[in-house]
């Protein structure tokens, strides 16, 4: 029983990290229709940003996670201008196949600057571990899932309460009609590219900083896809359950039944997923007009 | 077909409507290019021998994709995946039962095109991006499980050691020798897929890729055909598979990846979607192109001494390679290679005059 609760507890926690990537799967998905398959290696990028300016160059804490969270968003900004943007008016398939492209792109560069190694960042959050009978609530969890959430309400509140977020969901809703209205769709798609690189640092720091800086941390990120499509591709709520979600069950099936489940089990939830309500939890329903 | 003669030339009868080789220059052309290429172990060294039985192996694969999203318009991002079901089906076919490989490799093409039937029946409900997921979905539990709960037959991560194939007391154990059995194979598969675009299933896919609401008010049975397409595919993946298993006598999960799946795509974009001869292009022009990394990582290495080892240099130039292709010929030659080729020969037919 303790197990059982156990793995319910870190399976949740981490699952806000996973909530976190799949938001800004959605929000790209949201306001352009362009699912981005690059998302895990800016994960990756973020990691290893944070990894060069706080350990590397030895910057403040601080300012690391500033400039992270900056140099990761104009790498989003970058490939929404090169390679994004030329394949507006082109069919939607292409533009997901370029972020493959990007996938790959970014993954070599990597490769190239940081190579294979994995490093570990210098421990940076404080506190220790807290029991509550015989669980364990890890320190670096918590601090996971408080920052993901933290950031989740803090998007949110931006996309409700302030003129830009306004703009970004007038975009989400209708290029053509917002662009009447006087928004600059071209903008918010760089705007929310930027957004994205920012959630993507934030993810990328909480991952390595539990599982270490490596290229790996790409792969783990995967599992943000599985989330986008549980909860629904354009749905900011779903993509937070669908994260917890996929969190709890891989930690379940993966402590409980056997351990290779736990990176399976998330593909296995989509093939389900897709048979049974591929618009997922809270996604729109796609009408097929003639 | 939907290539248009030049002025002038005509057709006289259905039959010559219908060729593939038209006359005799193209029979001429087409008997001297088998015969130098049947040729090639004689003429080149191992290594070259080595990358024609690679690029081979890739163009089966390539080629499957090619019917399956280029002709039907279904992303599948899990061939890779079923390569590694028809490789394992073969390896263990050999291994445990010591079958012969003219009975193991329809095996190991019949059992990649269930696997792949088996991931293509979401089609029913789903389509374009979300199909996408599905094979995504595929390419992580597929050799997951065949690393863990299959273990006590593939070995799992260790490698699952093949036979060299073999006909009576003929061992095929020479990239020479391969060859005769991993082209001929190539020549004949891409024959099939170019014959298969021009029968009434190549239309129907091409129907429903095109739209598949109207090719279904047409008395298109589109999950039928999308089925078809995902058996076909994965027929072609698993051939590519049992050839790949006994290239490298050696298979692991970990050689049928995501990346690769990128990559065959990647190839498939290069070379021209839709096009039998544009999927050729693209995995000889992208296969070539990382052989020729390695040297030029050997060659940045010396430039600069200190920067990176030549793997490790090599492992960072090949995805960089691979996402270039990928995005520049997406943004500046969406129709891929096989576009230019038809730009040059039309430009060749039509000199002294640009129309």
């Amino acid at each position: 029983m303790d197990a059982v609760l156990q793995f319910t507890v870190n399976g949740i926690l981490i699952g806000g990290v996973y909530s976190l990537i799949a938001l800004g799967i959605v929000l790209i998905y949201k306001s352009s229709r362009v699912f981005n398959f690059a998302a895990g290696e800016m994960v990756m990028f973020g990691a290893f940003f944070m990894w060069t300016l706080l350990d590397y160059l030895g910057l403040p804490l601080i300012a690391s996670l500033l400039l992270t969270m900056f140099f990761t968003g104009v790498v989003g900004l970058i490939m929404e201008r090169l390679a994004i943007h030329p394949l507006i008016g082109q069919p939607l398939l292409s533009a997901i196949l370029v972020t493959l492209g990007l996938a790959d792109i970014l993954r070599g560069v990597a490769m190239l600057f940081w190579g294979g190694a994995s490093e570990r960042l210098s421990e940076f959050l404080p506190g220790k571990a807290i029991f509550i009978g015989n669980i364990v609530f890890p320190m670096d969890l918590l601090w996971c899932f408080g920052i993901s959430i933290t950031i989740f309400g803090a998007l949110f509140l931006f996309y409700q309460k302030t003129a830009v977020g306004l703009a970004m969901r007038a975009v989400a809703e209708d290029h053509q009609v917002a662009q009447a209205r006087g928004i600059s769709v071209g903008k918010i798609f760089a705007i929310v590219w930027f957004i994205t690189g920012i959630i993507a640092a934030t993810g990328g720091i909480l991952l390595s900083y539990r599982i270490g800086v490596t290229q790996f941390i790409s792969l783990i990120s995967l599992k943000a896809f599985p989330a986008v499509l549980l909860g629904g591709l354009e749905s900011i709520g779903g993509a937070l359950l669908g994260g917890l979600l996929v969190g709890l069950l891989e930690n379940l099936t993966g402590g409980l039944i056997a351990p290779w489940l736990m990176e399976t089990t998330p593909y296995i939830v989509l093939i389900f997923v897709l048979l049974i309500r591929p618009d997922g939890l809270f996604g729109l329903k796609r009408i097929e007009r003639i | 077909m939907a290539t248009y003669r030049p002025c002038g030339t005509r057709n006289f009868s259905y039959k010559q409507d219908m060729a593939i080789i038209r006359n005799p220059f193209n029979w001429a052309a087409l008997a001297i290019g088998l015969l130098l290429l049947f040729l090639s172990p004689l003429l080149f060294s191992g290594v070259v021998i080595n990358l024609m039985n690679f690029v081979g192996i890739t163009i089966i694969a390539v080629q499957g994709l090619n019917l399956l999203t280029g002709y039907c318009g279904q992303i599948s991002l899990g061939q890779s995946a079923f390569m590694g079901v028809g490789a394992y089906i073969v390896g263990i076919l050999a291994t445990r039962y010591n079958m012969n490989f003219l009975l193991a490799l329809p095996c190991g093409a019949l059992g990649a095109g269930l696997v792949g039937l088996l991931f293509g029946t979401p089609s029913v409900r789903i389509k374009g991006f979300y199909l996408a997921m599905a094979t995504l979905a595929a390419q992580f539990i597929i050799p997951a499980l065949i690393a863990n709960p299959l273990e006590p037959i593939t070995n799992g991560s260790e490698s699952l050691r093949v036979p060299a194939p073999q006909i009576g007391e003929f061992l095929f154990n020479t990239p020479q020798r391969l060859f005769y059995i991993i082209i001929p194979l190539t020549v004949l598969l891409v024959f099939f897929a170019e014959s298969l675009s021009r029968t009434g299933i190549g239309r129907a896919f091409v129907a429903i890729r095109d739209d598949d609401l109207a090719a279904e008010v047409m008395g298109i049975n589109v999950f039928r055909y999308k089925l078809t397409a995902f058996f076909i595919c994965s027929v072609y993946a698993g051939v590519a598979g049992g050839l790949w298993a006994y290239w490298l006598r050696s298979i692991n999960p970990d050689h049928f990846t995501l990346t690769e799946s990128i990559w065959y795509f990647g190839m498939l974009i290069a070379g021209g979607m839709g096009s039998v001869t544009g999927a050729v292009f693209g995995v000889i022009f992208l296969r070539i192109l990382e052989h020729f990394l390695l040297d030029f990582s050997l060659f940045l290495t010396c430039l600069f001494p200190g920067f990176a080892s030549t793997t490790g240099l090599q492992q960072a130039l090949t995805p960089i390679v691979y996402g270039l292709v990928i995005v520049l010929f997406l943004v500046f030659e969406p129709r891929g290679l096989n576009h230019r080729w038809e730009i040059i020969k039309a430009s060749w037919r039509l000199r002294p005059f640009a129309y």
